[in-house]
């Protein structure tokens, strides 16, 4: 009776698994197919964002199915979970390489994981378009088929220093960092780029991440009396800072990067954060009107509010689309090879998106990148853009 | 110069602020190692327990609107209270559970005991306060959001004055109590030698009992003042700042209670000063982020000439 259970049920496995394989296979078609990835979180802590980066790119490609069909191609998307994992990223990657419908990769979120992964595409030439990865060895590698609409992370200095010398009249400042790579990382490159334009230094301390006691910084703020506070660091420590500069009466200032970029700010400092800044590489997206359009057909769409990298999303598959069509222009009309994809992803020049326009140059780098330089005009979250800053001039 | 006379004074009453707290939370380390010899690690998760047991209080009474109107001294107490209350009942817990069953094991077994239950305490008030709230960063009201101007570069904020003024009705109430008390000279007794106090009748097991729960009530008090002074608090605040407090201990002389007092606060002034004064006395050198550099180099040549601490006795050893 036992063995007649397992046979009954090896077989039943059986069967379910052929159902599966051939609904696997209906799915991709003949030869004119042309497939673009998306790959995301789109389970786990940060599935949200993942998912409103995927959405932005799926309302592209589905916008941009018929201008295809009359090419003679059927477009698909193929959206990927990465889970915010390196690991599960590179499993991911390897999935993408053996489908040779697959044209083009939109993602990832995390550049802990766009690196090892965009290594995998590279071995089969595979186009990267990321909406979202700022870390600096993303383009730095010089992949030819990685490129990224975002700024770079040592954007954000520079673009912080012109800001709060040209724009806010702060002629003095003080730096204020967490010891870590991407605290003292961030105030060296402000630094660097503010005493370049005239700016004068009056001190330059760092803090310890975990610690709540900055009295002496603070004490050292009051006695060297700046026009602005430059924090490189995160959160739960600028935000103590700001409530603690002001209980201490110390009126300055304040500015940091995107590791301010947090609804905590608002949580932990409250009214106090209310008149600081900081900058980001991406801001609401309904602060721009073109921002504001996409948005609304956004919510029509999906039922929600699009996030900040929704647009990036959806900038990132257009970029990917037409360096496509472009390559199948040049094929004489035929399906591209994917070094072809590859190629002509990176002459994007000229491209007018919601939420960014794209150039790239020689590495992969948008030289029309923005970095937004935001405040808090009332204690909640989105903050205000109070300016975009080109970030093309600080490219390396 | 002028920077530095200018600065002094509000410097002082950060780094004795500081040091109070440092000096509550040594006092838990150092009352354990008294009696124990063992180094309770998960003390620093106490203290953080007794932040987020205050904390909580306060934002009970803030959002059922007892504490608009209320006076501000009396919520103060009622969250020191509970957080007292919480992280003692705790310490005696955390003793039943994890370090009595390891009493006369090694003392590495005790210790990485400690190390399990501190990293249990963490990530249990993370789990905890995830579900509850959806952070773990707490933001703690605002109860006193006035200063007296003392002098022209000095200004006390109330709510310095009363946790210095709770931490200092604290110590005083512990030294008569380990001084005059009948349970205390139980504890002195202890400390001496478990075994023939035994002999004359105290109850061992009580004391370290008792000892626990005073010691973790302390720590969770300290935490309290802490969330109360500092405002933010997350589940591995404790970290830090209990490295920083058993370091007080051994300054003073760990096993001596006035010794942790005198740590803490010298710990406390070092740091503040030390991170003002560093990058003006080096002329921009080295700056703040060296401050515990420089405070653990005044710990280790303290250390070489007074190896037992400030205030600590030589050892004699037990035979």
């Amino acid at each position: 009776m036992k063995k007649l259970l397992i046979v009954f049920l090896s077989l039943t496995l059986v069967v379910a698994a052929a159902g599966c394989g051939a609904q696997g296979s209906s799915g991709s078609g003949g030869g004119n197919v042309i497939k673009v990835a998306t790959v995301t979180p789109l389970s786990g802590s940060q599935a949200a964002v993942g998912e409103s980066i995927k959405n932005g790119a799926q309302m592209a490609l589905e916008e941009r199915k018929e201008e295809f069909k009359a090419l003679g191609f059927e477009l698909q998307i193929a959206p990927q979970d990465d889970q915010a994992d390196p690991k599960v990223g590179v499993t991911v990657a390897q999935k993408l390489i053996v489908d040779d419908n697959i044209l083009a990769v939109v993602g990832h979120w995390n550049s802990g994981v766009a690196i090892p992964s965009s290594e995998v595409y590279a071995q089969k030439n595979l186009a990267m378009v990321s909406p979202a990865n700022t870390a600096v060895d993303v383009t730095e590698r010089n992949l030819g088929n990685v490129n990224r609409i975002c700024i770079r992370d040592d954007a954000q200095g520079p673009a912080g220093a012109d800001f709060a010398y040209n724009e806010l009249g702060a002629k003095t400042g003080f730096i204020i960092h967490d010891k870590t790579t991407y605290g003292q990382g961030v105030a060296d490159e402000w630094k660097n780029r503010y005493e370049a334009i005239g700016g004068k230094l009056l001190g330059y301390e760092g803090i310890t991440a975990g610690e709540s006691d900055f009295s002496a910084v603070e004490e050292l703020v009051r006695a060297a009396g700046p026009d602005i506070v430059y924090f490189g660091g995160i959160y739960p420590e600028g935000s103590l800072l700001i409530k603690q500069l002001k209980e201490k009466g110390i009126d300055v200032k304040f500015m940091g990067a995107d590791g301010m970029d947090s609804a905590e700010v608002i949580t932990i400092a409250g009214d106090s954060a209310i008149g600081t800044y900081y900058t980001s590489a991406a801001a609401d997206i309904n602060s721009t009107p073109e921002g504001k359009a996409f948005a609304d057909k956004y919510t029509e769409k999906f039922g929600k509010q699009p996030q900040a990298y929704s647009g990036y999303g959806y900038d990132a598959m257009n970029v990917a689309l037409d360096g496509i069509i472009k390559a199948i222009n040049e094929n004489s009309g035929e399906k591209p090879t994917r070094d072809q994809v590859t190629a002509a992803v990176r002459t994007t020049s000229g491209f007018v998106g919601v939420s960014t326009n794209v150039t790239f140059d020689d590495k992969g780098d948008n030289t029309e990148a923005t970095v937004y330089a935001l405040t808090f005009e009332e204690a909640k979250y989105p903050s205000a853009v109070v300016k975009m800053i080109p970030a093309g001039e600080y490219l390396k | 110069m002028d920077m530095i006379v200018q600065m002094l004074p509000q410097l002082l009453i950060d780094g004795l602020t500081l040091g109070f707290v440092y000096a509550i939370v040594a006092l838990g380390y150092t009352m354990v190692y008294g009696i124990l010899e063992f180094i309770n690690f998960a003390h620093s998760e106490i203290f953080m327990v007794g932040a987020f047991a205050g904390t909580e209080t306060l934002l009970f009474l803030q959002g059922s609107g007892y504490l608009e109107n209320m006076p501000a001294p009396l919520a103060l107490f009622l969250a020191v209270g509970v957080g007292m209350i919480l992280s003692g009942l705790l310490g005696v817990t955390v003793e039943r559970i994890a370090y009595k069953p390891v009493r006369h094991a090694p003392k590495l077994v005790a210790f990485i005991s400690a190390i399990g239950v501190s990293f249990f305490l963490q990530d249990a008030v993370r789990l905890i306060e995830g579900l509850w709230k959806n952070a773990f960063y707490l933001s703690t009201p605002q109860l006193f959001d006035t200063s007296i101007q003392v002098m022209d570069t000095m200004k006390i904020p109330v709510k310095v004055i009363y946790i210095v003024a709770i931490a200092i009705v604290m110590m005083v109430a512990l030294s008569l109590f380990v001084g005059k008390h009948k349970w205390g000279k139980a504890m002195r007794t202890v400390a001496q030698d478990k075994d023939t106090a035994a002999l004359v009748g105290i109850n061992v097991d009580a004391v370290i009992s008792l000892t626990f729960l005073i010691g973790a009530g302390l720590g969770g008090a300290a935490g309290t003042l802490f969330s109360v002074q500092y405002t933010l608090i997350s589940p591995y605040v404790g970290f830090i700042l209990g490295m920083k407090a058993f370091t007080a201990a051994v300054l003073g002389g760990i096993g001596s209670i006035p010794g942790a007092m005198l740590g803490g606060l010298l710990l406390g002034l070092v740091e503040v000063f030390g991170a003002a004064f560093l990058g003006i006395a080096t002329g921009g050198m080295i700056g703040a982020e060296y401050k515990d550099v420089l405070a653990f180099t005044i710990l280790i040549i303290i250390l070489i000439f007074k190896p037992s601490g400030l205030l600590g006795k030589a050892v004699v050893e037990k035979v």
